[in-house]
């Protein structure tokens, strides 16, 4: 720590290279915080061990076929399925187009289904006993400020009233919370019932979107599914029966291919600031080869002369690199919040920080280590002399 | 008076490709502790290797030096860079100090090396400007300071750890008339009042004239003063 001043003045010597070098160490971590935290949200989503023991049945064909409500009820008769709920689509608007709220006309037993959703129980006694109720996720509340007793209106992108109008109102009757380890976007929907939807809705004629049908355990997933689909064989609402693991596995191969983009993307970004940096580091050290020649005069060993340029390099990447990630933390919510919501970059994680600051680290060492090598060998006399 | 500095049969070479340059040969030396010695001689005679020998820069070729009774040509890089630190002191023609730091933290730099405290630092520094008269400039950067007070600032760093030797490379050459005497001056103070030991290379007469005695170098070798007289 003595020789921190040390370190703080051969970083300034020049100070507008030093200025610009930090500049772009600033932009390539800024960009590393933001895409580093797209990439980690979208593999959240798609990484917990919740759900395992869920099967997803919809239409074979399309997501958008609905199924008769009568499947439920053979659904549950086979072995190893503990409980059966659906859903519908509702996809509702507030106020304007832009907020998009995700909204499912959920059964009654449908929140039974979700253990990792946590709604007390006078509110759920509560949304059981509206049939106008809603129950919406924690985030969602906060998103727009909704409280428990609200009425909110929501318009809905498909299905009209039976009076011809598409706004529909809801009570809100209890705010959900969500374990850590939730799927992404648990927290932000918004559940009303089945039972309203289908039968206010001038399309209603009792069918459902999908149906999640819980396990009595997560091992017998592939038999059950294979039941499933074969109580609609052949029929006109032939089913795909899949877990929600291999509904994630499918949809994380897409996310691979982003945490691709983003890894090449940093790569390309580092990898030029990689070369950037080891050149101002080479004429830094060059220009300073008297004074370090001096400093080993003096007696600092070659060793600690290594040590000193090493040092300087890797603390030149970790302000630059910090700014970055701070600026990167800062903005994210701030661009969420200029967008209205409409663009949501999630915060930049501990798990994003501490590979930020390894990269720091590590990219400071691989620049460093050239100039410092060429210090610690500096042969005296000849330095002294302008050799 | 007891011997500080014994060099015998030394000699010094180099290798500029496949030429072989001998650049000092048999050179037998003895200097006593507390004397004050200035080193004369045509340009390319040898005087700034001969210096960097006796400071421990260089390894001889073939000879021995020894300092205070370490034969410092047997040691490492390591252990002497580690001597250095503790028994020499350098002065340079073109004061070398770091641009970027204060007086004060110039005169400093050697202390890091030890086991003394921040406070300790400071204050032994403080006490080796006021020494060399400039303890109202100690947060000045070289750069604003003239050249010999610059110069008296590398001589404070050179004395700060208190060694016995100092070994100083033409300290006057880059100096004007009035401000090289003030630092021939104290160097003389410090040999005279502090008992330090001076190697000197200089290729002044009247520089010479503040040592207690001069020697000439030729060739690579040294010649009795009676040759050029
Ligand atoms: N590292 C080296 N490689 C090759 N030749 C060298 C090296 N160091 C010194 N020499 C040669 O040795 C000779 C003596 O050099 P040195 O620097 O000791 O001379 P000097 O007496 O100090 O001269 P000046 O008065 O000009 O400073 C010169 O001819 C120089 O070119
Ligand atoms: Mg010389």
């Amino acid at each position: 720590m003595k020789y921190l001043h040390l370190i703080w003045a051969a970083l300034f010597r020049r100070k507008t290279r030093t200025v610009l070098t930090l500049v772009s160490i600033i932009a390539a971590f800024l960009l590393f915080g933001m895409l580093d935290a797209v990439r980690t949200a979208f593999d959240s989503g798609s990484q917990g061990i919740v759900g395992v023991d869920r099967l997803v049945t919809s239409s074979r064909y399309s997501i958008i076929q609905p199924l008769p409500e009568s499947l439920g009820a053979r659904i549950a008769t086979i072995p190893g399925v503990r409980d059966v709920g659906h859903a519908n689509w509702f996809g509702g608007i507030y106020q304007d187009p832009k907020n998009f709220v995700f909204s499912y006309a959920v059964s009654p037993n449908y929140l039974d289904l979700y253990p990792e959703i946590h709604l007390s129980a006078e509110q759920r006694k509560a949304f059981d006993g509206n049939r106008t109720g809603a129950v919406i996720g924690d985030k969602l509340a906060q998103k727009y400020g909704w409280k428990v007793g609200d009425k909110i209106p929501l318009q809905s992108t498909i299905f009209p009233l039976k009076n011809g109008s598409k706004t529909w109102t809801f009570d809100i009757e209890g705010i959900y919370t969500v374990d850590k380890d939730a799927a992404n976007g648990l927290d932000q929907l918004f559940m009303l019932h089945w039972k309203y939807f289908d039968e206010a809705n001038a399309f209603g004629n009792g069918t459902v979107g999908w149906y999640v049908d819980r396990l009595t355990d997560p091992a017998l997933g592939d038999r059950v599914a294979h039941a499933i689909d074969a109580l609609s064989a052949n029929s006109d609402h032939e089913t795909k029966t899949q877990t929600e693991q291999a509904f994630s596995a499918s949809f994380a191969k897409q996310l691979g291919d982003i945490g691709l983009i983003v890894g090449s993307i940093m790569g390309a970004v580092f990898f030029t600031l990689i070369l950037l940096t080891a050149n101002t580091m080479a004429q830094a050290v060059r220009e300073r080869t008297s004074e370090l020649a001096v400093l080993k005069t003096i007696g600092f060993s070659s060793r600690s002369v290594l040590a000193l340029v090493l040092a300087e390099s890797v603390l030149l990447l970790l302000i630059g690199g910090v700014i970055g990630l701070g600026l990167a933390a800062v903005l994210a919510p701030a661009i969420g919040k200029g967008s209205g919501g409409m663009i949501n970059l999630p915060p930049v994680g501990a798990g994003s920080w501490a590979m930020g600051v390894g990269l720091m680290v590590l990219i400071g060492l691989v620049v460093g280590a050239l100039p410092a090598w060429r210090a610690m060998r500096l042969n005296i006399v000849d330095a002294l002399a302008g050799r | 008076m007891a011997t500080l500095i014994d060099i015998q049969n030394l000699a010094k070479s180099y290798t500029r490709g496949k030429q072989k340059v001998e650049v000092l040969h048999h050179v037998d030396l003895t200097i006593a502790e507390g004397d004050f010695l200035a080193l004369m001689g045509p340009s390319g005679s040898g005087k700034t290797t001969l210096l960097n020998l006796i400071g421990g820069l260089d390894a001889p070729s073939a000879g021995s030096i020894s300092v205070g009774g370490q034969r410092i040509d047997q040691l490492g890089g390591g252990a002497l860079a580690k001597w250095r630190a503790s028994n020499v002191g350098f002065i340079f023609q073109f004061y070398n100090l770091m641009p970027m730091l204060s007086a004060q933290r110039n005169v400093e730099l050697p202390l890091l090396l030890t086991k003394l405290s921040a406070a300790q630092r400071k204050k032994n520094a403080s006490i080796a400007l006021q020494l060399v008269g400039l303890a109202d400039r100690a947060s000045h950067k070289p750069s604003e300071l003239s050249g010999g007070q610059q110069q008296r600032v590398a001589i404070a760093r050179a004395i700060v750890s208190d060694p016995a030797l100092l070994v100083c490379d033409e300290p006057t050459g880059d100096l004007d008339r009035q401000s090289a005497e003030d630092v021939l001056g104290l160097l003389q103070q410090l040999n005279r009042d502090h008992g330090k030991t001076i190697v000197m290379v200089t290729h002044d007469p009247k520089a010479a004239e503040y040592a207690s005695h001069t020697l000439h170098l030729d060739k690579g070798a040294l010649v009795e003063q009676g040759a050029f007289a």
